[in-house]
């Protein structure tokens, strides 16, 4: 089914951290597209795969992929009347997730937002289970009671997204300080926007996981806009990486539709997070092709028609990829069409399986508040 | 072993058990006990509030952590970390800090085990001071207990005495769900006393009230605080000849409703004392269960003794008639019984 890909993160790390230097990240260091107001640069198929081993390429497109059609699947749901409400899509935004969770470990922790869905299915979740929770059903990931924003699989590390946003910020911080004491040698990646970067969580948080060098990523997928405010509008910087140095941590800024870029950043923060020299902020630049929720129609046109058509057009992740894989010569077009089918079939059966499953008993309501058995009578 | 330290044990148990010494041997006897409890707090490695006295030198830096002033941040990492394997306390000092950290109280560490299906486990405890009555002033000096029983997914324990507190604290740090532990500070010092536990596994369980003195005319439910002034007008009625009897919850959630309407439907009169705001308090929450489920029983109205709807003004000159007191409950329980 849809097993967690095995050790590519992993490999990653051991390498750097042989090699400590390759690990340092500076502010900045790689330039990427301003999301907003700006026309992205010129198509550019972008830097060759010579340091990314082919399997791991081919995982990469795959999980992009689930992360796609899978939510491509939600909008023909909403459109059939199945869902029981709005799913904030994270189209366009696939390989900032992807290459961020591809370069941690199946047991390293993670924590998300209310763009939900494709922060557990990059970690390697069930789609099925993943499908089922946004209908509402019994075989749902959280048995009904998450839905669309709160998805969670503690199997795969997932320690839940939040619709409150920034409020996971700290719960990530948490996860960090337990791998330290426990001395478990994982780390925990965190996902928030450019509008939780102005909660006070994130300064309180921050400051905490700086000072005692929490083994944390935070990780920034920058779409340029909170809602309907572009991003510059109400926050003191371009980069919300640059607030590092408020921390006196790393802060680096990649392409975010560039699944290898955020790869590499992120595999580099992981290895300094394992080599207990503390946190990173990995800043994605990156763009969401749909509404802030689907479903929603602002009544003021916040964004350019335009804008959002050259990015699709010419900035959209996966397609940018796939032409890498094609130029790349270790991967063929073969392989590539027959992981386009394997996940069209694990997507249908997601459906099939959400649909087929029952919604949960009225009971199901009083359970799991507590974590004694007899809890629910308290 | 030195006789000195074997002794130690024994001298500490023939001793009378106050607040601060309670807080100090739960946390110490969890900590040696499990090592994934870890103390966190403010000013709290320099034992600033006196119940972790060698705590850095006995469990080191990794367990023992001064959290910097974020509220916020320290709540929700505490979560965060007892959902990945450890077992923290957080000292928040005074209870109302805790506002500061409403969102991650409420969205993070009453939620997430629900939301997420039972998935999330979350062995944590919040520890916070009540700390009225002392010309702090509203910003120190409030008693938000009720609002977080308007929470689901929290436990609640509000002690009236240092060995119910270190029993129920030890219950707690053991406890797999989130706790939050209210400690009225009126209890600090010789007020909060009781006779010391003999052995160290001394655990008061959750939903289980204490009646610290039966009686037969009227039921004085107390809540922290208000068990010590209940008691002390239950002697001045005893004078009249009346026969009060003084039942303390202990943890307001779990509530442990059956000895609560038993005794009241044995004496067919409730006072509720209760140092919160009256409004939405614990004791408006007994009073109206007390209605619906032992309204046959009841002889009189059921009282509320709290504090007034008012934030705390800092002149002791104005501070002091807000809060529940002995007079105040003599009065109502006199009225209970019809006097005027
Ligand atoms: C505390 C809080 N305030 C406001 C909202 C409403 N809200 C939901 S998403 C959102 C924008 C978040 O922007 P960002 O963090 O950049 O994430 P994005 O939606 O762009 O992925 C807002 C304001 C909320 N859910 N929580």
């Amino acid at each position: 089914m849809v097993g967690p890909y095995p050790t590519c993160g992993d490999a990653v790390v051991r390498d750097r951290r042989r090699n400590p230097e390759e690990s340092e990240m500076e502010l900045a260091t790689q330039r990427a597209p301003d999301p907003v107001g700006t026309t992205p640069d010129p198509v550019d198929v972008g830097p060759d795969l010579a340091d990314i081993d082919a399997d791991l390429a081919v995982e990469m497109l795959r999980r992009m992929l689930r992360i796609r059609r899978f939510e491509e699947a939600t909008i023909d749901l909403f459109h059939a009347g199945e869902l029981p409400a709005m799913v904030h899509l994270s189209i366009g935004q696939e390989a900032a997730i992807v290459g961020a969770c591809l370069a941690t470990g199946v047991d390293d922790y993670m924590t998300g937002n209310h763009r939900s869905h494709g922060h557990p299915i990059a970690k390697g979740a069930r789609l099925d289970r993943l499908m089922a929770e946004l209908l509402g059903r019994a075989d749902g990931v959280c048995k009904g009671k998450g839905g669309s924003m709160h998805l969670a699989d503690f199997s795969v590390g997932s320690l839940g997204e939040s619709g409150i946003v920034g409020s996971a910020i700290p719960v990530a911080t948490g996860a960090g300080l337990a791998a330290d004491v426990l001395g478990d040698g994982r780390i925990c990646l965190c996902f928030f926007g450019d509008g939780a970067a102005n909660e006070g969580v994130f300064h309180e948080s921050l400051n905490l996981a700086a000072v005692w060098r929490l083994p944390v990523v935070y990780l920034c997928e920058n779409n340029g806009y909170a809602v309907s405010v572009r991003a510059d509008d109400l926050t003191s910087v371009p980069d919300i990486a640059t607030r590092a140095l408020a921390y006196g941590i790393p802060g680096v800024v990649v392409d975010g539709q560039d699944v290898t870029a955020t790869y590499r950043a992120v595999a580099a923060a992981v290895a300094r997070a394992r080599a207990g020299d503390g946190p990173s902020i990995v800043e994605t630049k990156t763009y969401r092709f749909h509404e802030h929720a689907y479903g929603l129609k602002l009544r003021e046109a916040y964004r350019d028609d335009a804008e959002v058509g050259t990015w699709s057009a010419d900035r959209d992740p996966i397609s940018l990829f796939t032409a890498r894989l094609l130029a790349d010569g270790r991967t063929d077009r073969a392989r590539i069409d027959a992981v386009r089918a394997e996940v069209d079939v694990e997507i249908a059966e997601a459906v099939e399986f959400a649909r087929r499953s029952p919604y949960p008993e009225p009971t199901e309501a009083y359970r799991d508040l507590y974590h004694e058995p007899e809890g629910a009578g308290v | 072993m030195s006789a000195d330290t074997a002794s130690a044990p024994a001298r500490r148990r023939s001793a009378e058990l106050g607040f601060l010494q309670a807080i100090q041997q739960a946390q110490q006897e969890e900590m040696a006990r499990d090592e994934r409890v870890i103390l966190m707090g403010q000013d709290l490695r320099a034992n600033v509030f006196g119940a972790a006295a060698g705590f850095l030198a006995e469990f080191g830096p990794a367990r023992v952590r001064d959290l910097p002033l974020s509220e916020a941040a320290s709540v929700g990492m505490a979560a965060g970390a007892a959902m990945a394997g450890l077992r923290p306390i957080v000292d928040l000092t005074v209870a109302s800090f805790m506002f500061g950290a409403m969102d991650q109280f409420i969205s993070q560490v009453a939620k997430s085990r629900y939301m997420f299906g039972g998935q999330a486990r979350l062995p944590v405890v919040y520890r916070q001071a009540l700390y009225y009555h002392g010309g702090t002033a509203a910003h120190h000096a409030d008693r938000p207990y009720p609002m977080f029983m308007n929470v689901p997914g929290l436990k609640i324990i509000v002690p009236s005495n240092g060995p119910d507190l270190k029993g129920l604290l030890k219950t707690a740090i053991r406890d797999d769900n989130p706790v939050l532990c209210f400690e009225d500070a009126n209890l600090w010092g010789r007020r909060g006393r009781g006779p010391a536990p003999a052995d160290d596994e001394h655990l008061v369980p959750f939903g289980v009230a204490a009646i610290p003195r039966a009686g037969t005319d009227v039921t004085v439910i107390g809540i922290g605080g208000g068990v010590k002034l209940a008691l002390e007008a239950a002697d001045q009625l005893a004078a009249d000849g009346i026969s009060v009897e003084v039942v303390d919850p202990r943890t307001l959630v779990p509530m442990d409703w059956s000895t609560i309407v038993a005794s009241v439907a044995r004496t067919g009169r409730a006072v509720v004392v209760d140092p919160a705001n009256r409004t939405c308090s614990a004791a408006s929450e007994i009073a109206a269960h007390l209605v619906e489920e032992a309204f046959d029983a009841l002889r009189a109205p059921v009282l509320r003794v709290t504090t007034d709807d008012i934030h705390v003004p800092f002149s002791p000159a104005l501070e002091k008639q807000i809060y529940p007191s002995t007079d105040k409950i003599v009065a109502a329980v006199r009225r209970t019984l019809g006097e005027r």
